[in-house]
């Protein structure tokens, strides 16, 4: 069973920046929304420094892939699996993410 | 149980023998002293004049070896006794040795003249010997003041250079029919005159000095064709001797020209006794550059730990700049062989001279003299003893390509690196010219080959590439002419119109900093808030918890106790770490997102405003307390810093920018380790450039002095400028200045002569940032739209963040760390 939560309208997400959101199990997750349209969501958690910090990284694309970098040390996420470029044993988890009449929507997994 | 090395000589040579051990010596067979005569470290003779530009030493340092290595400094050996197998030093000290490396370098030659020994007369080989000219140029009584170089070679011209950098007019006096007689041919010599003469150098060639006589507090010297010279000091620079009376009073054998005698593997007479450098004598050759005692280190080192090596023939080919002028010469450069020919294009409007020395048969390359423009040396030296490849003429253009040299062709001479070894480095993967410094030390002597290594990378194919970064092939200094030509005002525009992709957190955060150095509106207007890095987004810096740090600006460090009580309250009421920082001001810590706005709406109703400690901007301009309270504060340096800092606070750059302002030479505000520091005279004020702490300190270097105020800030707005407009990413002002060719003449002739004609566009771009400068903070203290990113959660707007919690550490509140990084998915 998977809960859903409306976290904010459309228009609250800048494009190709992210924004931090509480979910009622007190995890946190970074929605972005990029240039072209799209939205993801990862875990806020960045793996490497352990702060809550993910949807402040810039949202870009590394060889046509879409990825966030982290603010701390600069490591890049790719927005669609959670992987990290520059160590793909690492990755942050991703959320279900999509837009019910203008509200964006994260599951939880 | 080691072995015992000891080397007598902490020169260049004695220094690299000792590198080379040390770094072959894995199992640590030998255990190495070193006794020096110089009270110094180790440092780069080759660059000596170069010590002239800034006087500190340590920029010529040699790199410390190891704590393995004893040195003994300022202790030379006076006696070696063999049977014994000892050495003893002045200070009485007796080591015993299993092997002994004599490295003790040349004495200058001084020609026994009459008055050769006077006061003024001084020699030119050591930092002591150059401290000694200082001083004595410093003594002197304003008025011209004239100095005569005795020797018109390498050395000579070297010190012509000092004294003129010291602001003597320098005469060279040279026995040979022309100057530089030993690397360059009569046609060369004549365009070097010329060339040098241009530079304030008087000439007198073909003729010697007789005598030197005091005159008062001058020096006459008389010159061979009658001329009399009425100078303030003299410099011989006649030539250099080996030092080997050591060797010889210990009974070594010495070569017929003096140098101790060793054999092709550096041996002595006496097989534990080893020579190198500039005092050995190798096979009846003894050799004054650096290069083939560099390689003569090299086979003792490797003979010390089992090998086999042996010092071949060595390469005396040259390239130097004098006085800014470019010479070199190499292989047969005096076309001494039988039924040579020369190829000679001297092109008197260019101010070059080239000549090549062929063969009889003209197929192949035996040597060649440039002068003036020595471009074509790194392709051409290489090439000596093979095939000409295609026209002579052709060749001196500068046309020769990296391809046509053969595989064992030496590319770099100052570390014997072939062609095969660089294409093999660059194919197990060295990709640009520091990792191939790296990996074969090829380029890291003289530098002369570096222009071979990057065509030698461009031929295997690989792309040495300016781009900043995949989405843009432009260079940053490239990309900025865009913006500032077609005024694309948006990352989208240029990133459709000239790039690729969407951005990322290179390109993203430079352009944003481009579009503010070129115009007003606020950093986070419209889309540029999504370009941002996290500090410059949340107008903070990050910490290692996610929290931020709130840096007010203190002009100048001087603050009021009233506004010092304002941020003592705001740190307490929201309960923030507070710190005095490095940079005279104050450090606020641990504030979350979403409390950064009501504590910057404290701040800056109290009249503060953003410090800039999270941008790639102008940070602080540090100062001391100056004339008003110091007793010996010779101007106002309180005023002057806080006037430079209003007046450059909120320019973005390339990098940050950091400055400072000291009230006389004491230098209490450090101003000498900024990007730009001033140091107040007592006419004015003098203005150095390009200095830095952090990983690689550099002292800033002296642009002008005794300027007034006025002219100190239009100085500074032109070399801020030329600075944001040309260097690269995150390049600060030191590694720009080394980046940059000719360097800080250069940057002089730009900024102070005005050589390119923009300085008024240059001073005009700064008058627009002066005029356009608004306080960020109270830029988004102002805007909704922009308060309201300053969340934690866009649906708990609210909530803190539940990961960041504190503990106490000596009264005040620290992050918890996050514990030791679990990385999901191992
Ligand atoms: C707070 C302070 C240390 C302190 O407690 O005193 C500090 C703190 C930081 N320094 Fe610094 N530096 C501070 C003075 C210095 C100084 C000393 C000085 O300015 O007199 C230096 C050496 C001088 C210099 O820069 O040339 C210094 C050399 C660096 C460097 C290395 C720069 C380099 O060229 O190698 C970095 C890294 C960088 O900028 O890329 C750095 C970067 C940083 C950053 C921004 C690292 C970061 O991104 O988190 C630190 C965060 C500041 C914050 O959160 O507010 N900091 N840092 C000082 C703030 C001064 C100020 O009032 O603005
Ligand atoms: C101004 C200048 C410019 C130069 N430019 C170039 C150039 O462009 N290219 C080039 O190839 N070469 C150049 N040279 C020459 C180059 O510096 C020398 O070839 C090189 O330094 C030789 O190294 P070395 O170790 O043999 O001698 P040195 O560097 O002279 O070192 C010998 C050291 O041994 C010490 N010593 C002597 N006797 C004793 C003792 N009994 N006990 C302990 N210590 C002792 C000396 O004090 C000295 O420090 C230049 C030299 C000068 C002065
Ligand atoms: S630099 Fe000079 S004026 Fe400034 S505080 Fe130091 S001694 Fe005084
Ligand atoms: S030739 Fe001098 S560094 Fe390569």
């Amino acid at each position: 069973m998977t809960e859903a939560t409306t976290v904010c309208a459309l228009a609250d997400l800048i494009p190709d920046r992210g924004a931090a959101a509480l979910l009622p199990s007190g995890e946190q997750v970074a929605v972005f929304r990029t240039g072209s349209g799209e939205l993801f969501a990862l875990s806020n958690i960045d793996p490497f420094s352990r702060a809550a910090v993910l949807s402040r990284g810039i949202v870009g694309d590394l060889r046509g892939v879409p990825v966030v970098a982290s603010p701390m040390h600069k490591q890049h996420f790719a927005l669609r699996t959670g992987e990290c470029v520059e160590d793909p044993a690492v990755s942050v988890p991703v959320y279900p993410v999509r837009v019910e009449s203008g509200r964006v929507v994260v599951e939880a997994r | 149980m080691a072995q015992r090395l000891v080397v007598v000589g902490n020169g260049m040579v004695g220094h690299r023998l000792v590198s080379a051990v040390r770094e072959r010596d894995g199992a640590g067979r030998w255990q190495v002293e070193v006794f020096g005569e110089e009270a110094r470290p180790a440092y780069d003779r080759v660059a000596l004049t170069s010590y002239v530009d800034t006087w500190d030493e340590a920029r010529l340092r040699l790199a410390d070896h190891d704590s393995e290595v004893t040195v003994r400094l300022g202790d030379p050996v006076v006696a070696i006794d063999r049977n014994a197998r000892t050495v003893t030093s002045r200070s009485g000290l007796v080591r015993g040795y299993d092997a002994l490396a004599l490295a003790t370098g040349s004495y200058p030659f001084v020609p026994p003249i009459p008055g050769h020994d006077l006061p003024g007369c001084h020699v030119y080989r050591t930092i002591d010997d150059l401290d000694r000219i200082r001083e004595a140029a410093g003594r002197l009584r304003v008025g011209r003041r004239a100095a005569l170089v005795v020797g018109g070679g390498l050395l000579g011209l070297e010190a012509a250079k000092a004294l003129r950098d010291m602001g003597l007019s320098p005469h060279v006096v040279e026995l040979a029919p022309w100057l530089m007689p030993l690397q360059v041919d009569e046609g060369g010599g004549a365009l070097l005159r010329r060339l040098v003469t241009s530079l304030d150098v008087t000439v007198h060639a073909g003729t010697g000095t007789q005598a030197v006589e005091q005159d008062g507090e001058r020096l006459i010297a008389k010159l061979g064709n009658g001329t009399e010279l009425d100078v303030d000091l003299v410099v011989f620079a006649a030539g250099v001797r080996p030092r080997d009376s050591l060797a010889v009073e210990a009974g070594l054998a010495r070569g017929e020209r003096g140098g101790v005698a060793v054999d092709a593997t550096c041996r002595t007479s006496d097989p534990a006794v080893w020579a190198v450098g500039e005092c050995a004598c190798v096979e009846g050759r003894v050799y004054g550059l650096v290069a083939p005692g560099y390689a003569m280190a090299e086979v003792v080192a490797d003979r010390l730990l089992g090998g086999s090596a042996t010092f071949a023939e060595a390469d005396t080919s040259t390239k130097l700049k004098l006085l800014g002028v470019d010479v070199a010469s190499f292989g047969d450069a005096h076309a001494r062989a039988e039924g040579a020919l020369e190829v000679v294009v001297n092109d008197a409007v260019a101010g070059s001279y080239k000549k090549l020395v062929l063969s009889d048969d003209a197929a192949t390359l035996l040597g060649g003299v440039l002068v003036g423009d020595a471009s074509a040396y790194a392709a051409l030296r290489p090439l000596v003893g093979r095939p000409v490849p295609g026209d002579p003429v052709g060749l001196l253009s500068g046309a020769v390509s990296a391809g046509a040299l053969p595989a064992d062709a030496q590319v770099c001479s100052c570390h014997a690196v072939t062609r095969a070894a660089v294409d093999g480095a660059i194919a197990q993967g060295c990709a640009d010219v520091p990792a191939l410094k790296a990996c074969t030390k090829a380029g890291t002597g003289c530098g002369s080959c570096v222009p071979m290594l990057r065509q030698l990378l461009t031929e295997a194919g690989v792309e040495q590439s300016t781009a900043l970064c995949e989405h843009f092939t432009q260079s940053r200094v490239e990309l900025f002419e865009i913006v500032r030509s077609t005024g694309v005002a948006t990352f989208s525009e240029l990133v459709t119109r000239y790039g690729t992709g969407r951005g990322c957190d290179i390109c993203k955060p430079a352009v944003a900093s481009m579009l503010a150095s070129l115009g007003g509106g606020h950093v986070l207007d419209g889309e540029r808030a999504a370009l941002q890095d996290t500090n410059d987004h949340f107008l903070a810096n990050i910490q290692r918890n996610g929290t931020y740090s709130v840096v007010p600006r203190i002009p100048g460090g001087e603050i009021t106790p009233e506004k010092l009580m304002v941020i003592a309250e705001v740190a307490r009421d929201y309960n923030l770490y507070t710190k005095i920082t490095g940079g005279q001001r104050i450090d606020l810590f641990g504030a979350t997102v979403e409390a950064l706005p009501a504590i910057w709406r404290r701040l800056v109703d109290a009249g503060f405003e953003s410090g800039h400690a999270y941008g790639k901007a102008l940070r602080t301009v540090k100062s001391c307390v100056g004339s008003t309270w110091c007793r010996y504060g010779v101007q106002d340096s309180v005023r002057m810093a806080i006037e430079l800092e209003l007046r450059y606070r909120g320019l973005r750059s390339p990098h940050k920018l950091k400055a400072g302002v000291s009230g006389c030479a004491r230098e209490c505000a450090e101003a000498r380790s900024k990007d730009f520091g001033v140091i107040a005279t007592e006419h004015g004020w003098n203005l150095y450039v390009g200095g830095n702490g952090g990983f690689t300190p550099r002292h800033a270097q002296l642009l002008v002095s005794d300027v007034d105020s006025e002219t100190l800030v239009r100085l500074i707005d032109r070399f801020l400028m030329f600075y944001v407009r040309t260097a690269d990413r995150l390049q600060r002002t030191a590694a720009w200045l080394e980046a940059m060719e000719g360097g800080l003449d250069h940057l002089r002739e730009v900024v102070v002569e005005d050589s390119l004609g923009i300085c008024a566009d240059l001073e005009a771009a700064m008058a627009r940032h002066v005029a356009s400068y608004a306080d960020e903070w109270r830029g988004v203290l102002e805007d909704q739209e922009k308060l309201a990113r300053f969340t934690s959660f866009v649906n708990a707007p609210g909530t803190p963040d539940p990961t960041v919690s504190f503990r106490e550490e000596r009264g005040q509140r620290v992050p918890v760390l996050l514990g030791v990084p679990e990385v999901v998915g191992r």
